[in-house]
This record gives C-alpha cells, sequence and structure tokens, in this order.
C-alpha cells in the first residue's frame, strides 16, 4: 500500500502513507467544535424564531435575567450597526450587515429558526430554562419560501428596499429578486430554430443541506484587556478572524482564533453563526461562553445549497454538434445575496463549444435560512438541467450520449465561460475513459438502467502562508493555517518530505491559529493542496537554500559547490568534495552558522486548474415501489496529479454519494406554515451504507504545469455530475424523463404510472 | 431538582458521576466524565456518532439516561485500543484512509468492532447493514467498509497486519 507508484520521478507523490493526525482520531482523542471546554466556562443558549417571517415589536428579559444562574443575555440590540461596514470576505458570504443580522435578528426575521436573542448560564439546563422565560411580542407576516412564488408581483417583500441588480432599467418597486445576471454569445434564438433536433424542458429540485455530521459550536472569552479567543472548528481561521473582527467592530489583530479539528463543512463552515453572540454574552459575562447548535438548529438555521427553477433550449446539428443553449435558472438564496448564482453562470454551459449560448441567471430571497456554500457552490442545479437536456437531445438524435460529450468537449486552448483559455484540462480524457471502461458496455437486466453525465467546476488559487522550520535536531515541522478536512495534512506533509529530500515521517504538520502563522484563505474551493502545497514547497526551497548556504560556512566553500540531494548537502567542489551533511548536522551547527532556520512563504497563485468529472451509474427500479438503488457507480475525474491518492479517491468517492443523495433523498420540504418539516436525520434522509455499492474511482492524472507536483484541485467537481447521472439511469430504467429532484418512490412510481 | 448518584464501570473502570433525571449518557461521557471521543451528531439516535457498548450491547448513548448507566459496563471508542496498541479495525481505518474529517470515526470503529466480536467473517452486505446506523458524510462509505473487511481478514488470521 505504501510503495511509491512512479519510482521514476517521485519518492513520496503518489504514496498512501497514514495521515499525520490519524491515530489521534481513530482513537476518539481528536479535538471537534464541540469537544473543547476552558475554565470557568458558562454554557449558552439561542433562542430561535418559531415564525417564518414576522416584526419583532419587543424582546422582554427581565425574567430571564431574574432567573439564578443566568449571567448574560444579548440581542440583535447589543450588536454594532454595521450598515456602512465593508470586508473583505473571500468567497465566504455577501454583506457583512446581512451576515450579522443572520448571526442574530434585528427588527424582523426571516425564517424559522432566525436567533433572536441568547442567554449564558451557569448550566446547559438553566439556560435553556432561561429562553422559556424571555418574552418575545412577534407581529407575524406573511411568508414565502418557494422560488416561483417569492418571484411573484403579489409576494411578501423580506425587504422594502430591494431592488432587482442587473436588470436593464431600475426596477420601480421592490421585489423578492436580488440580482438578474446574463451572458450570451451568438445568436442563440436564431440558432436553435435551424437546429437539427432540439430539447425545450423545465428542471427544479428544492434546496439541500451540506449535511456534516459535526454540529456547529464555538467557544469565546472576551477577555478583561479587550482582546477575544475564539475555539471554533470551521474551514478557516482566519475567515472566522475577520468576519468576527468586522461584526463586532474590534481591531482584527484583537481576535485570535484556534482552529479545532473540523467535523466536515463541505462549504458550510465559510461562514459563522454563533461566534459573535458567544463573543458578546462573554463580554457582558466576564467569562467563557460556549455556544453549540443541535441537530435541527443546524438544518433550520444554517446554510442550505440553493433550491432551483431551470429552463433550458438545446439544439444540435444531426452529427450531434451542439448549436445553441438556452439557460434560465433561477436559484433561492434564502434571506440574502450571496456568489452562486455567478458561480452557476460560469459553470452551466462552459464545458461544451457551443458557438451560441444565452445563459441568464436569476437570484431569489425567501423566508428560508441564509444559503451557504456546498461543494462547488452554484454548480450542480445547474448542471443537471443541462446535461439531463443532453441526454435527452442524444436520445432523439440516436447518438451515444458518451460520443455525444466527446464531439462537444472542451479542449487545452478553448475558452471558458469567464474569459480565459481552458489550460492543460483532461476532460476529453476523462471522457474516453469512461468510454473504455468495462462499467459502460456491461449489460444491463430488467427494471436496471444507466446514466451518465459530465461535469466543469473551476477550482481557486488564493492566498496562502506556511512555514517551514528546521528543529535543533534537525526535525523539520510545517506550519500551515488552513483547516485539514480531508487529510490535506497528509498531502502538506508529502510535498514537504518530496522536495526536502526527506521520509515522510520525520515530517509533522501543524495547523496553527491565527496569531501563529501568517494569513491563509479559508480550505475551499479545492485550493488547499493547490495553493497551500505550494506554499509549502516554495517554503522547503528557501529552507533548503538557508542549508546549503550554512553548509557552505561549515565547509568553508562557496555555496555553489554545495548541492541539495536526498536530504543532505553534498560538498561537489574544493577540498571537501564529497562531503555530506544531514539536516541535523546542520540545525546541531545552527547556532554558530547563523541562528534558527526557518522560511516562511506567501503565495496567491491564479494559476490553478479546474476540475472535470464523468460519472456513470446503473440504478435499479423496483416497478411496484419506484423505490431507485444503485447497483454500480463509478466516477472518472481530471485530477491534475494525486499527492495522495488515496485521499483524492476519497474526495471521488465522497462527493459521489452527496450527489447521490441529492439526486435521490434529500431535500428540504417546508410546509405551509413556511416551517421546516424535516429537520433531523431521520427524516432528511442521507445516503447509509446500505444504500451503496463501491464507489469505483478512477483517477485521470493529466498534471498542472503551473503546479511543482501537478496539483488540480479535486474535492469539488465529483459533487457536480450524480444528479444528472441518476437521473438519467432512472429514466433509462423506466422510460420516463426525471426533471424534478429527489427522485423519491412516490415520485418515480407516480410517473411510471401516468405513463402506463 | 437533585441529582441522582451513579456508580458504574467504564472501559474497565469504576466510575461514579452525579445527573440530573433528564441527562443523558452521552451529556455525562462528554459533559461529567471529560470522555469526548463519543460525539453527538443529531441527539436522536439516527447518526451513529454517539455509539457506545453498554453490557455488550451497541447503543447509541443519547438515547440511554444516565442514570441507566448504574451497574452497568459501559465501552467507549477511548477504551478500543489496548494503551498504543492499536484494534486492528483502527489500524484498517488508518491503512484505508478510511476517514476523512474524523467525526463519525469512534462510532464507526465502536460499531465495526461490535460486528467483528460477534461474526469474524461478515459478508460486504452484512457489513454495510449493521453499519447503517452510521452516518458519514465525507467518504461515500467504500473505504469504511473495505477497512472493516479488511480488519475482519485479519482477525481471522487470513491476513497479517501490514
Amino acid at each position: 500500500m505504501n510503495a511509491p507508484e512512479k519510482k521514476d520521478s517521485f519518492r513520496l507523490v503518489g504514496t498512501r502513507p497514514v495521515r499525520p493526525d490519524g491515530v489521534e482520531k481513530v482513537t476518539g482523542k481528536a479535538v471537534f467544535g464541540p469537544d473543547y471546554k476552558a475554565a470557568n466556562m458558562l454554557q449558552g443558549a439561542i433562542l430561535r424564531s418559531p415564525h417564518p417571517h414576522a416584526r419583532i415589536r419587543s424582546v422582554d428579559t427581565k425574567k430571564a435575567a431574574a432567573l439564578p444562574g443566568v449571567k448574560a443575555i444579548v440581542t440583535g440590540d447589543d450588536f454594532p450597526n454595521l450598515e456602512d461596514a465593508v470586508v473583505q470576505m473571500g468567497e465566504a458570504a455577501g454583506n457583512i450587515a446581512d451576515l450579522a443580522r443572520n448571526c442574530m435578528a434585528v427588527g424582523k426575521v426571516l425564517y424559522e429558526g432566525h436567533a433572536l436573542a441568547a442567554v449564558a448560564a451557569t448550566s446547559e439546563a438553566i439556560a435553556q430554562e432561561a429562553l422559556g422565560l424571555i418574552d418575545v411580542d412577534y407581529e407575524v407576516l406573511p411568508h414565502v419560501t418557494g422560488i416561483l412564488d417569492a418571484m411573484r408581483e403579489d409576494a411578501p417583500l423580506l425587504y422594502e428596499d430591494n431592488f432587482t441588480k442587473g436588470l436593464d432599467e431600475k426596477p420601480e418597486k421592490p421585489s423578492n429578486v436580488s440580482m438578474r445576471i446574463q451572458q450570451t454569445q451568438g445568436d442563440t434564438e436564431a440558432a436553435l430554430k435551424s437546429a437539427a433536433a432540439t430539447v425545450t424542458a423545465r428542471y427544479t429540485m428544492p434546496p439541500v443541506h451540506q449535511g456534516y455530521i459535526e454540529p456547529h459550536a464555538c467557544v469565546v472569552t472576551w477577555k478583561a484587556d479587550g482582546k477575544l479567543d475564539v475555539w471554533c472548528s470551521s474551514q478557516g481561521a482566519f475567515n472566522v478572524r475577520s468576519l468576527v473582527a468586522t461584526i463586532l467592530n474590534v481591531e482584527m489583530g484583537h481576535v485570535r482564533v484556534m482552529p479545532l479539528e473540523i467535523g466536515g463543512g463541505f462549504g458550510g463552515k465559510t461562514t459563522i453563526y454563533l461566534e459573535p453572540v458567544a463573543a458578546l454574552l462573554s463580554k457582558k459575562a466576564g467569562r467563557p461562553v460556549r455556544l453549540t447548535m443541535d441537530r435541527a438548529d443546524v438544518f433550520r438555521a444554517s446554510g442550505p445549497a440553493p433550491g432551483a427553477v431551470v429552463d433550458v433550449s438545446l439544439g444540435a446539428d444531426a452529427e450531434g454538434k451542439l448549436v445553441a443553449a438556452d439557460v434560465e435558472f433561477r436559484y433561492s438564496a434564502g434571506t440574502s445575496p450571496g456568489n452562486e448564482t455567478h458561480a452557476g453562470l460560469i459553470s452551466s454551459v462552459g464545458h461544451y463549444r457551443i458557438a451560441n449560448f444565452r445563459v441568464t441567471g436569476w437570484e431569489v430571497l425567501s423566508n428560508m435560512p441564509k444559503h451557504a456554500a456546498y461543494r462547488a457552490p452554484g454548480a450542480p442545479q445547474v448542471n443537471f438541467a443541462l446535461e439531463s437536456a443532453l441526454n435527452d437531445l442524444a436520445a432523439k438524435l440516436g447518438i451515444d450520449p458518451l460520443d455525444m460529450r466527446i464531439k462537444n468537449a472542451v479542449v487545452p486552448g478553448d475558452m471558458t465561460m469567464h474569459g480565459t483559455p481552458y489550460g492543460e484540462i483532461g476532460l476529453l480524457e476523462c471522457l474516453e475513459a469512461a468510454k473504455a471502461h468495462p462499467h459502460y458496455s456491461a449489460s444491463l437486466g430488467p427494471n436496471q438502467g444507466r446514466g451518465i453525465a459530465c461535469s466543469y467546476w473551476v477550482n481557486y488559487g488564493g492566498p496562502s502562508t506556511a512555514s517551514v522550520a528546521i528543529g535543533e535536531d534537525g526535525s523539520v515541522m510545517v506550519i500551515e493555517g488552513n483547516p485539514d478536512i480531508g487529510g490535506s495534512r497528509a498531502s502538506m506533509a508529502i510535498m514537504a518530505a518530496e522536495t526536502l529530500g526527506i521520509d515522510y515521517d520525520n515530517v509533522t504538520v501543524t495547523i496553527a491559529d491565527t496569531g501563529s502563522v501568517g494569513y491563509s484563505m479559508l480550505t475551499g474551493g479545492s485550493r488547499t493542496t493547490f495553493a497551500t502545497g505550494k506554499a509549502v514547497i516554495e517554503a522547503a526551497q528557501t529552507v533548503i537554500d538557508i542549508m546549503r548556504a550554512r553548509a557552505a560556512k561549515l565547509w568553508g566553500c562557496s555555496v555553489d559547490d554545495v548541492a541539495w540531494s536526498d536530504g543532505e548537502a553534498r560538498c561537489t567542489g574544493g577540498e571537501k568534495a564529497g562531503e555530506t551533511l544531514s539536516i541535523g548536522n546542520i540545525a546541531a551547527k545552527a547556532d554558530s552558522t547563523g541562528g534558527p532556520i526557518s522560511a516562511e512563504s506567501s503565495v496567491n497563485p491564479n494559476d490553478f486548474l479546474p476540475g472535470f468529472a464523468v460519472h456513470i451509474c446503473d440504478v435499479d427500479v423496483d416497478p411496484e415501489t419506484g423505490h431507485a438503488s444503485i447497483g454500480r457507480y463509478t466516477a472518472f475525474q481530471d485530477v491534475g496529479r494525486a499527492i495522495h491518492p488515496s485521499y483524492v479517491e476519497g474526495q471521488m468517492q465522497g462527493g459521489a454519494v452527496q450527489g447521490i443523495g441529492w439526486a435521490l433523498n434529500e431535500a428540504y420540504l417546508y410546509n405551509e406554515d413556511g416551517k421546516l418539516d424535516n429537520p433531523g436525520f431521520l427524516d432528511y434522509r442521507m445516503p447509509v451504507a446500505s444504500d451503496l455499492p463501491m464507489i469505483d474511482a478512477v483517477m485521470i492524472e493529466k498534471p498542472n504545469p503551473a503546479h511543482p507536483y501537478g496539483v488540480k484541485g479535486v474535492g469539488e467537481v465529483p459533487i457536480v455530475p450524480p444528479l444528472a447521472t441518476v437521473a438519467h439511469a432512472v429514466s433509462n430504467a423506466t422510460g420516463s424523463p426525471m426533471r424534478d429532484l429527489p427522485l423519491t418512490p412516490d415520485r418515480i412510481y407516480g410517473l411510471m404510472q401516468s405513463k402506463a | 431538582m437533585s441529582k441522582l448518584h451513579v456508580t458504574t464501570s467504564v472501559n474497565g473502570d469504576e466510575r461514579e458521576f452525579l445527573c440530573g433525571p433528564g441527562e443523558t449518557l452521552l451529556d455525562v461521557l462528554r459533559d461529567e466524565l471529560d470522555m469526548t471521543g463519543t460525539k453527538e451528531g443529531c441527539g436522536s439516535g439516527d447518526c451513529g456518532a454517539c455509539t457506545i457498548m453498554l453490557d455488550g450491547e451497541m447503543v447509541c448513548s443519547c438515547l440511554v439516561m444516565a442514570a441507566e448507566a448504574q451497574g452497568r459496563v459501559i465501552g467507549t471508542i477511548e477504551g478500543v485500543a489496548e494503551g498504543s496498541e492499536l484494534h486492528p479495525v483502527q489500524r484498517t481505518f488508518l491503512d484505508h484512509a478510511a476517514l476523512q474529517c474524523g467525526f463519525c470515526t469512534p462510532g464507526f470503529i465502536v460499531a465495526a468492532k461490535a460486528l467483528l466480536d460477534r461474526n469474524p467473517d461478515p459478508t460486504e452486505t452484512e457489513v454495510r447493514y449493521w453499519l447503517a446506523g452510521n452516518l458519514c458524510r465525507c467518504t461515500g462509505y467504500d473505504k469504511i467498509i473495505r477497512a472493516v473487511m479488511d480488519a475482519a481478514a485479519e482477525l481471522r488470521q487470513e491476513r497479517t497486519p501490514a
């Protein structure tokens, strides 16, 4: 298992060593968000709105404050007014004032579960009892949750001052539509009219949740000197720092965020919910305060991915060459605008060569929690529609759906939708590997169907810092700032050890707090192994240069006569030629050659490359119940080069299964009262082990020439194709097109019956 | 409200604690006994992150009242390894990269060990159904299933540890 797979070029890249944090995690010792305790800590609790939309006339906390054991109470009035605040927020969210009001409502509650008051007390039981003593006078307002309902002219408005951005003329009346964006090329209408075959259809899907198993939790202490310590699990401690500091109007350097182990995020932990509330409670109480969400809070009040209504018209010539795509999608953003509509647009048709397209995106607000990023945020919804239409079009033309994609796939040099040419991408290689795979030609039995789809995700680079320090005994420490959400410590250790020419086991990796290492953007955008990896490699190279100079000093030779190979300095000229010095030798004499040896590197690379994935799925549909089960699943992906192949496969398998859940089971179910009917794992049914077969992960390694070890991002794109892949398989098994997710047994059964 | 005094055995050690009548065994393990290896993912018995052994039976500790632990024998993730010697399931989880975030992992390992203690030669289907009460959102279960099958083979001495 541990043998290098490319002995000729690398010693360690491509091997599968045990992750550095592994033993702590299989023995229960790793400290996750809800595990942390501070001395003399209070337990907090949050009062959440039972109404999806209401004006808060008053909040009376007197009785709660009088309860013995209650030490602090916070409401929206305790938050600084943020109307004019501007903040650099990475990809986390939009407007800082929206984010603050999502942590604690001001004036109105906008969804069931919206926080509006919080208590800190000497025990959880007292905190909960105190919540029951808070009197809130609500003026209940009409609500709206569905996308098309929220777009209606007579829909209840979340904000009287929201005017749709991006229209040709500024609208006269406010609405729930926050934004419209459009990108066009060529003459779509004319091309559709002259196409040999077209498909036009509407596709819908409800919001879904990221479904991380670890609920949000934090401990915050606002110390007497005005500085704050925050312990929490998140996808980025620096992101938490900037959001907390900005919302609370304190200096960024006064907020220190300690990253705890993170129990899953998938984009959902790129934002904050609890930290500013715990901070304000702590400030009032003068003690550390812990806040935790329970699972119902997580569902009701943390970010679902947008639901969508997508219309597609797709046209091709008789040979299957795509000539035009008209895509209009509407995404539900919950209570405030975000980034996903833009991401949806650039993910829509850019993986095919299409001369004429018109892609229009609408972002729609409604009385649901503020949406949060979910793995390739914005891509799966529009991809489901486009790929489903493409499968129908291929069927209409009598062309194999993989051949249809091979005819139209983008290749290096073609243009992306965001206006730069594609670099060394491997979409065609993925499609050809899928075509040649035995899965694609395996026979199918009765009630079985096979589906395929293909997808693109942009990936990201972004700023990262890492340092490499040499211990007095020659041991090597990598210090970085990106939470390890799926094995990234292992990939950092591999890249550092590969660069330095030493053993994997000689490197330790620390995820440092915000006071201990320079800035890194959060773990997200499939960027960490790529961008932070570059910083680690660069810092390791600098450390090699320092050690060569130290060796030159010890040998009394020119640094040009010191080579670095196999983890040691080698003298190549002068009287010491042929001698070597190990890292340990050099470290032992560091004090006499210039002091401690370390280097920090900060990078901001934009030479990342996108990810592509092609999935094949077989389903069995039970004709008596309409239940679809996954019989076989194979995922192909252009992964660049896999640093630790097991964790790359893991991303592909995990992403595929999240997508299978999205396709078959998962949905936010709002009832007529605007309340979530399924805020628990029993009714929000995520895939379990018995639902699934093995997920065959086929890595297509086409290295990124801009990364020393060829890394492309791998984490996000695998969630994109399963929606259309599974729907295609069910459509083929039943003979009925599947255009509305999730494909629950009752829906499939109904479609089968209506066809019969 | 007066507290209940409970004496119980946890991973072979006698432990005493005071608990409220509404507290769960999971609350006490995590907050009173500082054994945070057992996780809370849902509090309703749907995710398996809080899986422990109670008198030899696999249970969700969020569904057991703390007071019920009186006189019982509890096994948690902290007791699966013998000192620094990992149980084969723990080792195969590492070898197969069967964890990504690692939050569900303690529950899976306790559950998998419970399976292998009673059935040393499970089929893949049996493993999948036995673990169907444990949610993992990261891995898609593939590598978890392989790790458990591999640990079973090792325990049957059909393979030697890597």
